[in-house]
């Protein structure tokens, strides 16, 4: 349990005596602890109206025009709860292996901010709709199992403690301070839109044993939370547009101990990368605080993108009593075994097995198909190739090109500003002979650059493979006659030396030529003579 | 005997955001443990077999349709609000100066 996002504000607080202590590396956090982490996730449902009322849960409207009396908390307005909403928990629950209560209750929540106009949230307490589950997730290369031993399969079974239904918050302008920011405004303005629309928090049971691959593990949870919910249709699970926002709890057992250490709470986390940065930089915090024989204050952290770093928020301690209570203006939750075995029909063919099939279908090694999940490229990996693209070529872009550039820029695969199907486009092209790899690369770059389709950047950049015999004759002559002793290599029987000229050409041509048309006319030249 | 303490009624009427005097809060302390002795006493008579009663009409699955129902218009809901600016509702600071 937990205050929403955005009740926690940042300010930025030195921690009372920690502010001047240096963090500990990765290394020496290892030596001496064993991180014991765990992860709350709030997912947006993409239902077309709210968890109580009927206003459309719409996202990038003008504000406050989806609002009504339940969702402003005005004096006699009753909520009633949206069945495509608790259809899409009961969805996620059953993907995610938990048992469905026969019986639940939703709770209030009670707390002053003006993020929600009842001064309360509807959420659930003590009797969440599923619990005890459990998700395997699988890591790129070497694993741990969890006792901590490194191990060939590369799969850590996170158990899920609960999945439970709440509303959103609305969201808050502030005004006045620096740069948007809570501390220091003088007011803030709310939008109601967002209050009120539903989600779903997945809590994990706190995730133990896995060492220096815990920052990696809380990150391929994540990523393979976002799938299968993804997969199930009922969210579009989008980190940067705050449809699926982590929390990540971070503590330190020193090696030995055997009581766990006092946890943090990072949030603001918001990107599949950040989740790893997050609990990363956590782990060397806490053990430079540990080190220097200070305790370890429980409280919120908010994370910051631009440093990779996490600040203290406001003290945990202060804002824990919400006096929940069952909501007097809801009638119990009570889903029937039919209901719930209907929906479990509706389970789309699900992880294990839909990974393994995959795995089969495009050829991968166990440390492929790991690659694969690390970077999160599953579904777009299958929808270039259900755009016409080959398993291997769609993974090659994906995991090379593509990654090389989201990396670079700071973004997940899914952020880059191209699609499965322009990726497929681009390697038609190379298919048929336009493009080579060079020239793919940066059609590639264009559709990146918002310079339109492949077909257009490639007319407009005039990208076009120099195909034409006689320029190309021509270019490969002047490359033998500036080279005439690598010519002679290649004449000697040499063939490896014939790359020099290859490299020539291709420099005349400024790349625009098939390097190995190129090589061809070569070897035609210097064995013919 | 009283089992409600001043400290609790004064941390109850923070956390309800309520203005409480000092005689307020000895004056509240006994009378909610009047009322908390008195719902107590509910207890002598609850048996195993007797079930919570959770609401007051016995239903399950109460459920809408995911249906788009009618909002409000803006302009008329932000007229009802202390002060509004953008089309936004217009809050005071929320933190206090030195946080
Ligand atoms: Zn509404």
């Amino acid at each position: 349990m937990h205050p929403p996002s955005s009740m926690t504000p940042v300010a930025p607080q030195p921690d009372a005596a920690t502010a001047p202590i240096a963090p500990r590396s990765f290394d020496q956090v290892i030596a001496s602890y064993q991180p014991v982490i765990g992860l709350e996730t709030h997912i947006e449902l993409g239902t077309r109206t709210k968890m109580f009322c009927g206003c459309a849960a719409a996202f990038g409207d003008e504000p406050n025009t989806n609002i009504c009396p339940v969702c402003l908390g005005l004096p006699g307005a009753l909520p009633v709860a949206n069945a495509a909403a608790v259809e899409s928990a009961i969805l996620i629950g059953l993907a995610l292996n938990c048992s469905i209560a026969s019986w639940c209750r939703f709770a209030r929540k009670n707390y002053f901010y003006p993020d929600m106009p009842k001064n309360f949230q509807i959420s659930q307490y003590d009797e969440p709709l599923c619990f005890d589950g459990w998700l395997d997730v699988r890591l790129p290369g070497d694993s741990v199992d969890i006792d901590g031993n490194v191990e060939q399969p590369s799969s850590v079974r996170i158990e899920i403690e609960r999945v439970h239904m709440e509303e959103d918050t609305g969201k808050s302008l502030h005004v006045g301070g620096a740069t948007g920011r809570i501390h220091g405004a003088t007011h803030s303005l709310v939008d109601y839109n967002r209050a009120g629309i539903p989600l779903v928090e997945i809590v994990t049971k706190p995730i133990t044993g896995t060492g220096e691959r815990a920052p990696e593990v809380a990150r391929a949870y994540a990523t393979q939370l976002r799938d299968v919910i993804r997969a199930l249709g009922v969210s579009d699970v989008r980190m940067e547009q705050g449809s699926m926002r982590c929390d990540v709890n971070t503590s330190l057992q020193p090696i030995g101990a055997s009581e766990w250490g006092t946890r943090t709470e990072t949030k603001n986390v918001n990107s599949l990368r950040s989740v790893e940065r997050a609990v990363r930089s956590e782990m060397c915090r806490q053990a430079g605080v540990l080190d220097a024989g200070i305790r370890i204050v429980q409280e919120t952290r908010h994370f910051h993108e631009d440093t990779g770093q996490t600040t203290s928020g406001r003290s945990k301690e202060e804002a824990t009593d919400y006096r929940y209570f069952p909501e007097p203006d809801l009638v119990p939750l009570a889903p029937e075994t039919a209901w719930v075995d209907s929906l479990r029909e509706r389970l789309p063919e699900l992880s294990a097995e839909k990974l393994a099939r995959l795995q089969t279908e495009w050829g991968l090694t166990d440390k492929d198909m790991a690659a694969v999940l690390g970077a999160g490229a599953v579904q777009l990996i299958a929808a270039t190739i259900a755009a016409g693209a080959t398993a291997e070529v769609a993974r090659k872009w994906w995991l090379g090109e593509l990654a090389r550039r989201a990396n670079a820029d700071g973004v997940e695969l899914e952020g880059l500003a191209i699609t499965p199907k322009q990726v497929a486009e681009v390697q038609q092209l190379v298919d048929r002979g336009s493009l080579n790899d060079k020239l793919a690369r940066q059609a590639i770059e264009g559709v990146l650059a918002g310079e339109g389709e492949p077909g257009q950047v490639v007319a407009a950049r005039g990208l076009e493979v120099v195909s034409d015999t006689d320029t190309l004759g021509a270019a490969v002559d002047a490359a033998i006659a500036a080279n005439a002793e690598v010519a002679q290599k290649v004449r000697d029987g040499k063939v490896a030396a014939a790359g020099a000229l290859v490299g020539a050409v291709m420099k005349t041509t400024k790349g625009q030529a098939d390097a190995q048309t190129v090589c061809t006319l070569i070897l035609e030249r210097l064995s013919a003579s | 005997m009283s089992t409600i303490t001043r400290d609790e009624v004064a941390h109850l009427a923070h956390l309800a955001r309520l203005a409480v005097t000092d005689d307020e809060l000895d004056t509240f302390a006994v009378q909610l443990d009047v009322i908390l002795s008195s719902v107590a006493s509910i207890a002598d008579v609850a048996a195993d077999d007797i079930l919570p009663t959770t609401h007051a009409v016995p239903l399950t699955n109460v459920l809408r349709a995911d249906e788009p129902g009618t909002s409000l218009n803006r302009d008329t809901v932000l007229l009802a609000a202390p002060a509004a600016e953008g089309g936004r509702f217009r809050v005071p600071r929320i933190l206090d100066a030195q946080e």
